[in-house]
């Protein structure tokens, strides 16, 4: 009896996330993503009362890793899905999962009109700046100068635009209460990471507003590079152009250190 | 109680009929001729607890139309045909996964921007699925206020019965036009059969997904094996028609909606003057009445149809009756309402057989 005493469970598979192997390539963001949500929900005893919407995208069969009722939205559309469901439920935790090419191009509109109506919704946005899922192509986020398999020689402005800030864009909306840029790509950021994605949840619970949480995230496969060369990319080169931050925050929470 | 009788006009119509028929959750965005009935629902939402959404385009209010099926609401949205066009993405998802709402499209003049006239030129986009994949959607046809009012509430059920989008197709002079009606009693929210696939939160239950994309082996194959059982079934049970004076007719007129009311009057007209036509006015444009044509048109009676696009349903009223019956068609486009006598000119020459007004169709 005395083992009770000796062994306390510090880590395991959050109830929030099934016991399915994932799909997602060796050193993808989405795996660190989707287990830092489902951590969160655990701790704030959401998951039963949650539901989420997926992306089109690498992340399009998170159903199938997340263990709590989900709906598919076509490519660009989960916040205008979200707002639908949360429209019904107002009592229910919605949340959004979506990569760039999903909330910043197809579906930029619906993405900032939810905003800006400050649905009481949670968006988990993966900035990997490339269309993972079909095959590297440029995203909206892609960074000057990155090769993508549409921007032959690198990403060159007077050709292929800039890259976007949605987050910052999003920010200026008076629906908008909280938006934070994180990154998957150390230790310390991926803690802060889960603190901000907790954060924003708490945001909806507490019906302050429209909160969002931008993770840079590596695309291993699509950047031709090492997991490890990815993370040293998304610290030395992305951050640059997506600086990690606070950068709304009208919560008028006490961080807690 | 049904209502007392009152003057309304179409598009306000829909609006009471669908917060009477249980629906509380409207998302949609403005396009003439049909903005009435979301002004409408904006305030009559705000007496009934619903909820009223203007999204940022036809996109995103169909896709909310989606989650709100999702999640267990009686919803609906409504435009016209370049808004109907923008929306057909998020028809075809909610086919694939199975999701009950109510479209209505107040047609008019196209394509492209057009004009917004009244127009029947979209029964193509209404009857053939519209967007991509191998899906068809129940299409109810009203011609006046009274069925606007009945039908509104059919639809409703019947998207909640099969899990399926239903769209509800009038246009653009039906919308705007005033008529007496009697609306059916609110229903109770409480009595709606009880949905066991929504999405509400997994408590005290294993999680739910409801998608369209199916990787594995076979998986679509055999989805849509059962979507088909499904629309078969919409076929043999759920075609609607009415008739009027096709006992003794010579010539069936076919039209629907605005253009059968044109047609009645020619109709009566022409039976003032001896000749005997009937009409045949289908309900349901999908699944097509063919079942009954198909008894009516034959012993050498001729068949007229009018339509106010230049021959969309027409092709629906050959696949019913092939060469077993002359096939004569007429039809104004562009949004242009011809008059009775109009009509009558057509259903003369073709009881002549001269060909001057209208064309002879080809088997
Ligand atoms: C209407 C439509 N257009 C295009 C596509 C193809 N498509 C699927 S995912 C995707 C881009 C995904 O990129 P992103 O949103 O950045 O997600 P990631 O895969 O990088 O996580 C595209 C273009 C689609 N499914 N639907
Ligand atoms: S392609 Fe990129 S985003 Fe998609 S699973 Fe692989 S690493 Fe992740
Ligand atoms: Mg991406």
């Amino acid at each position: 009896m005395s083992a009770e005493v000796a062994y306390k469970q510090v880590f395991g598979w959050p109830d929030s996330l099934k016991k399915n192997p994932t799909h997602y390539c060796p050193g993808c963001g989405h795996s660190i993503v989707h287990r830092l949500v489902a951590e969160c929900l655990d701790e704030l005893g959401m998951r039963e009362k949650t539901i989420g919407v997926p992306p089109v995208g690498c992340a399009v069969l998170a159903y199938n890793y997340f263990n709590f009722d989900m709906v598919e939205a076509p490519h660009g559309r989960a916040l205008a899905v979200a707002t639908g469901i949360k429209r019904v439920h107002p009592d229910k935790l919605v949340l959004t999962y979506q990569g760039d090419g999903d909330l910043a191009a197809i579906g930029t509109a619906e993405t900032i009109h939810a905003a800006n109506r400050g649905e009481r919704i949670t968006t988990i946005f993966i900035n990997n700046a490339i269309y993972g899922m079909t095959g590297g192509q440029m995203a909206p986020t892609t960074v000057l100068g990155m090769n993508a398999t549409t921007t032959p020689g690198g990403r060159d402005p007077r050709l292929h635009g800039n890259p976007i800030d949605i987050s910052r864009m999003l920010a200026v909306s008076n629906g908008v209460v909280y938006v934070e840029r994180c990154a998957v790509s150390s230790f310390k950021q991926i803690r802060k990471a889960k603190k901000a994605i907790k954060k924003a949840f708490q945001c909806q619970l507490d019906d302050l507003g429209f909160s969002i949480v931008e993770l840079l995230s590596p695309c291993p496969t699509n950047w031709k590079m090492s997991p490890k060369a990815a993370w040293a990319w998304v610290n030395e080169e992305m951050v640059k152009t997506y600086p990690l931050g606070v950068i709304k925050d009208e919560t008028g929470y006490e961080d807690k250190k | 109680m049904p209502s007392e009788k009152m003057l309304m006009r179409g598009s306000n119509v829909v609006g009471e009929a669908a917060v009477r028929a249980g629906c509380r959750y409207y998302f949609g965005y403005p396009i003439t001729p049909q903005n009435e009935l979301p002004e409408y629902l904006s305030a009559r939402m705000l007496d009934v607890g619903g909820t009223f959404i203007q999204g940022e385009s036809e996109v995103a209010s169909i896709n909310m139309v989606l989650g709100a099926s999702a999640a267990g609401g009686r919803v609906m949205t409504s435009s016209s045909s370049p808004g109907i066009s923008l929306k057909q993405e998020g028809i075809s998802y909610m086919a694939g996964m199975e999701l009950p709402a109510v479209i209505i499209n107040m047609m008019r003049g196209g394509p492209g921007l057009g004009n917004i006239s009244a127009s029947a030129a979209d029964y193509y986009q209404a009857t053939r699925g519209g967007g991509h994949g191998d899906y068809r959607t129940p299409v109810l046809a009203p011609a006046g206020c009274q069925e606007l009012a009945e039908l509104t509430f059919v639809a409703f059920d019947m998207a909640d019965k099969y899990r399926s989008p239903v769209m509800l197709l009038g246009d653009g002079l039906m919308g705007q036009v005033m008529e007496p009606v009697i609306f059916p009693d609110f229903i109770d929210l409480k009595d709606l059969p009880k949905k066991d696939w929504i999405l509400n939160g997994c408590e005290g239950r294993e999680p739910r997904a409801i998608f369209s994309m199916l990787l594995g082996q076979g998986e679509l194959y055999h989805h849509n094996l059962d979507l088909q059982k499904k629309y078969d079934q919409i076929t043999a049970e759920e075609q609607r028609w009415e008739t009027k004076n096709t006992d003794d007719a010579d010539i069936i007129v076919v039209a629907y909606g605005t253009a059968a009311r044109i047609a009645e009057s020619a109709m009566n007209d022409l039976r003032a003057e001896g000749l005997a036509i009937g009409l045949f006015r289908p309900i349901t444009l999908w699944p097509f009445p063919s079942t009954a044509f198909r008894e009516l048109a034959q012993n050498g009676r001729k068949v007229a149809v009018f339509e106010l696009c230049l021959g969309q349903m027409v092709e629906d009223v050959v696949l019913s009756v092939g060469e077993r019956a002359e096939i004569y068609f007429y039809g104004v486009p562009g949004g242009v309402i011809p008059t009775p006598a109009e009509v009558a000119d057509f259903l003369r020459s073709v009881a002549k057989g001269d060909g001057e007004v209208g064309r002879r169709i080809d088997v």
